[in-house]
């Protein structure tokens, strides 16, 4: 078993960060010139490595399977980003976006990494205002905040529903102006397929160019993985179409290891499934559990309206239970808690799986706030009604379009129905302290690495973490490895291992023609669905994920024999690119369900049935457990486990709470 | 897999690639469901079709809920289908009625080269935006954000331009095939913006010149472009926009 070290510097951990930076090896900017980067993937930590690593004067080449840059997946992201400001004078600091981030992953993330998140979370904010980001401001031009989930103060900065958009539109114009002045090459409609490692260093990928075909060498000194989250094994999630695992699934074969592949997010607020036809899940921003109260009736199986049920015979489970943190509790707390209801029979809507997410109280609330301001005194409650949506509006009017387009019903009038979905995978390629993976020289940056969020990421915290890494840490820490490369000279793509890796890509596009199958690639992503959301979902047991692990396995093996691929390879054909995409999906989610099997505890979005307080809340094994699973790849689709200790020295480890 | 019960005629653009000839290709569908998104509805063609030992429709699609701005129908006539402030991922078969007849085409436009059925090659807006779509800041010289209060009005107005979704459903709609709206809207989101003033008509030359560059037409006010905008991007941004041109001539020094 490798020694799996990861490289945490010495000292304070308020002082790790500053001293590291002050001390790393620098490149000089004639060097760097020569220097060529790859960044595979330009959503929020690849735009902004990408553009901030061509402002320092590295050549880089940049990949992303969509037409454009700026429709990454980091777009979608809805309701904000978390940075230790202090701006509302609520007592927010540094140490508490560290402590409340670490206690809301409960206890399952690396010290070090998480308090250098929250270090330079201040500094995202600055940047992006720099840049033009329109984020949402007070009458006094100042910037507002709203509040998350999992904590207590405000901290969370916002451009309407459209937060993710208007970050990652930010970090495209800095790259867009860096493609402008010829210093990132930018490859759009471009997959990579394969990470090419030469003399156990990674110096390059294959690539496959979308539209023609035609798979490409691209040779650099170092290679960044941006490629996202794997939610999409699961089939339906709140992630695009076009998410996928590829990149750091080829990169996981090539040698990096995989970090706590179970740990899944279920986003509480989703738009309910409406059959068996849908493609995807739609989220409600975390953001409107600020406004809005979630309930079930008291009564089981009430087959009334909303509107019909009185108040006293509505149960707020959430408040009942959790009254310190109420409706804000984190998201795997409330998803479990309205699967407990609804599994207890007191759902709604035609399904029974689903929960009410009422603005009603809040609505009347800000529409008498507003009246004040208007000087309108005594107003009825039908005036406040109708200011308390106009503030409604303002404040989340996109999401509620979304809503009613999707469901055909008006949320203004009705209360939502949501209920739990996939939506952001915690795990990812195992990182070191520089972002390292475990190949030297290939990074894994944003979603796609496992480091900052334990087992359950904070609302608000994707977005400063993917721009974190990319704006503020990747162009500190890469020079120390860059810096030893100097003497490196541009790797010649005739390289055996360059020829190895592109023939090893052809070979799996010649094997999908050559099988002639009679089922399409959407059908054997669905049965992987099903399996994954059964049995490694919101709650799991030893004996289902066992018969997971078989399923899927079977599942390998009819893919491989009776998969249909239409078309051919040398043309733009998105079903190649899908059936790429979900043999990777199938060999993930066997991993998925042995890490999960693995861990015999419960944490954060790992829900173990087995390992549940009596009030079933999740009980952590920390005697065992408090580890990081990083799990190395082996001949013929095998795992072996690895284990990074962690060590919590500045904060108390406790059983976590939100009551 | 269906499960609904509406019955659908479609008319849609095949075309095998750039050089190819296209046509207008009829398909039956049944059992489509009313909950559907126009989409999925896509989806369960495809399937059929490959089933069939057919080649699928190829079309652009990626966040499915309105905001990559990744797809791009032409639906009876309009970008995005019949309803107004949506995508086509948005739209939902409910808004159609059995037995309807539909027609679905590409973008069109001369900076829009088709590459294969109903997807289009959009790189001319990147390119627009990589002439000065930005602010020249590199990471780490920022102030503090709170140093530099913008009025809410300001700011709020500057957000409504930068909620563009770069889809191009204005040019595909323009008798012209201009991009006027989607060049203004990156325009006046940094022009309203005191960060945006320093290079403020230095931007509107270089991403004017880019964007006629791309043999984009030129605007005669028909407003097509905002009716149809699925984010209502307002026609006032080309008024700044033109405004802007017009004000560098006099006020820059710099010729660009």
């Amino acid at each position: 078993m490798a020694e799996l070290n990861a490289h945490i510097p010495e000292g304070e951990l308020t002082e790790k960060w500053t001293k590291l930076r002050s001390s790393m090896p620098l490149v000089n900017p004639a060097n760097k010139r020569s220097i060529e980067v790859i960044v595979v993937g330009s959503g929020l930590a690849g735009a902004s490595a990408a553009a901030t690593l061509a402002e320092m004067g590295y050549k880089v080449k940049c990949f992303c399977f969509q037409d454009s840059p700026r429709r990454a997946h980091s777009i979608a992201a809805q309701g904000g980003i978390n940075a230790a400001k202090n701006y509302q004078n609520d007592g927010d600091s540094t140490y508490r976006l560290f402590y409340d981030t670490i206690k809301g992953g409960d206890y399952r993330a690396r010290e070090a990494n998480v308090h250098r998140l929250a270090e330079v979370s201040a500094n995202i904010i600055d940047q992006c205002v720099a840049q033009g980001v329109p984020l949402a401001r007070e009458y006094g031009g100042l910037l507002d905040n709203r509040s998350f989930g999992g904590t207590q103060v405000q901290r969370t900065f916002y451009a309407a529903g459209q937060t993710g958009q208007q970050l990652l539109l930010g970090a495209y114009s800095a790259l867009e102006r860096q493609i402008g002045m010829g210093k990132v090459e930018m490859f759009t409609r471009h997959e990579m397929l394969e990470v090419v490692v030469v003399d156990g260093k990674a110096r390059g990928i294959i690539a496959r160019n979308l539209l023609t075909g035609e798979l490409e060498r691209h040779s650099g000194h170092a290679v960044l993985l941006c490629s996202g989250g794997y939610g999409n094994v699961f089939y339906l999630s709140t992630n695009a179409m076009g998410s996928n695992v590829t990149a750091a699934w080829k990169a996981h074969k090539k040698g990096a290891f995989f970090g706590n592949p179970c740990y899944t997010q279920i986003h509480p607020t989703c738009i309910p499934v409406s059959g068996d036809h849908q493609s995807k899940l739609t989220l409600m921003s975390e953001s409107l559990r600020n406004d809005g109260r979630i309930w079930v009736p008291k009564k089981k199986d009430d087959t009334r309206k909303a509107s019909e049920i009185p108040e006293d015979e509505r149960d707020y489970y959430l408040e009942r239970r959790y009254p310190a943190f109420g409706n804000l509790v984190p998201r795997d707390v409330a998803s479990r808690a309205a699967k407990e209801r609804c599994d207890a029979g007191y759902g709604v809507g035609k399904s029974k799986l689903a929960v009410y997410l009422d603005f009603k109280a809040n609505t009347e609330r800000y529409g008498r706030i507003e009246a004040n301001v208007q000087n309108i005194h005594n107003p009825d409650k039908e005036t406040c009604m109708r200011l308390g949506r106009e503030v409604i509006k303002e404040k989340y009017g996109n999401l509620f379009d979304m809503y009613a387009q999707i469901t055909g019903e008006d949320p203004y009038e009705l209360p939502m129905r949501i209920y739990p979905a996939v939506h952001y995978t915690m795990g990812g390629l195992w990182v070191d302290y520089n972002l390292m993976t475990t190949v030297p020289g290939l990074y894994a940056l944003g979603e796609a690495n496992f480091s900052d969020h334990g087992a359950n990421r904070l609302g608000a915290s994707a977005l400063m973490q993917g721009l974190a890494d990319g704006y503020f840490v990747i162009p500190y820490t890469i020079g120390a490895y860059l810096s030893k490369e100097l003497a490196t000279k541009p790797i010649p793509q005739d390289h055996p291992a360059f020829v190895e890796a592109e023939a090893n890509a052809k070979g799996i596009i010649d094997k999908f023609f050559a099988i002639k199958g009679t089922k399409t690639v959407d059908h054997f992503h669905k049965k992987l669905g099903k399996i994954m959301w059964d049995k490694c979902g919101m709650a799991r047991n030893a004996k289902g994920l066992t018969e997971a692990i078989a399923e899927i396995q079977e599942l390998r093996k009819e893919f491989w024999s009776d998969v249909r691929v239409p078309g051919e390879a040398n043309e733009f054909n998105p079903e190649l690119e899908k059936a790429g995409r979900v043999a990777d999906f199938i060999e993930l989610g066997e991993l998925m369900c042995i890490d999960a099997l693995n861990r015999n505890e419960s944490c954060g979005g790992h829900f173990r049935e087995e390992y549940q307080t009596e009030e079933g809340e999740a009980m952590r094994d920390d005697e065992n457990y408090a580890y990081v699973a990083a799990w190395e790849f082996k001949e013929g689709v095998k795992f072996e486990l690895h284990k990074e200790e962690l060590k919590f020295e500045n904060i108390k480890v406790a059983q976590r709470s939100y009551k | 897999m269906s499960t609904g019960n509406m019955n659908l005629t479609l008319k849609i653009w095949r075309q095998k690639n750039t050089k190819a000839k296209g046509g207008l290709v009829d398909y039956k569908l049944s059992e489509i469901s009313p909950d559907m998104s126009f989409l999925e509805m896509f989806d369960v063609l495809n399937e059929q079709l490959i089933s069939k030992g057919d080649e699928p429709v190829v079309f652009d699609h990626d966040c499915r809920e309105g905001i990559c701005g990744a797809c791009s129908m032409y639906i009876d006539g309009r970008p995005h289908g019949p309803k107004d402030g949506i995508t086509t991922c948005q739209l939902h078969m409910r808004s159609f009625k059995d037995g309807d007849t539909i027609v679905v085409e590409p973008w069109r436009a001369k900076a829009f080269p088709v590459i294969k059925d109903l997807t289009v090659d959009r790189s001319a807006f990147d390119r627009v935006i990589a002439a000065g779509g930005f602010i020249s800041v590199n990471t780490g010289n920022a102030q503090d954000a709170n140093n530099l209060p913008i009025p809410k009005v300001q700011a709020d107005s500057a957000f409504e331009a930068a909620a563009c979704i770069g889809c191009g459903a204005c040019v595909a709609t323009c008798k012209n095939a201009s991009a006027m709206l989607f060049v203004s809207a990156k325009i006046s989101q940094l022009a309203q913006l005191p960060q945006g003033q320093p290079e403020r008509y230095r931007r509107v030359q270089s991403m004017v010149a880019q964007m006629d560059a791309e043999g984009f037409g030129n605007c005669t006010n028909t407003g097509a472009c905002e009716a149809e905008c699925p984010k209502g991007i307002s026609l006032e941004n080309i008024a700044r926009m033109n405004r802007d041109f017009y004000s560098a001539k006099f006020v820059s020094e710099e010729d660009i």
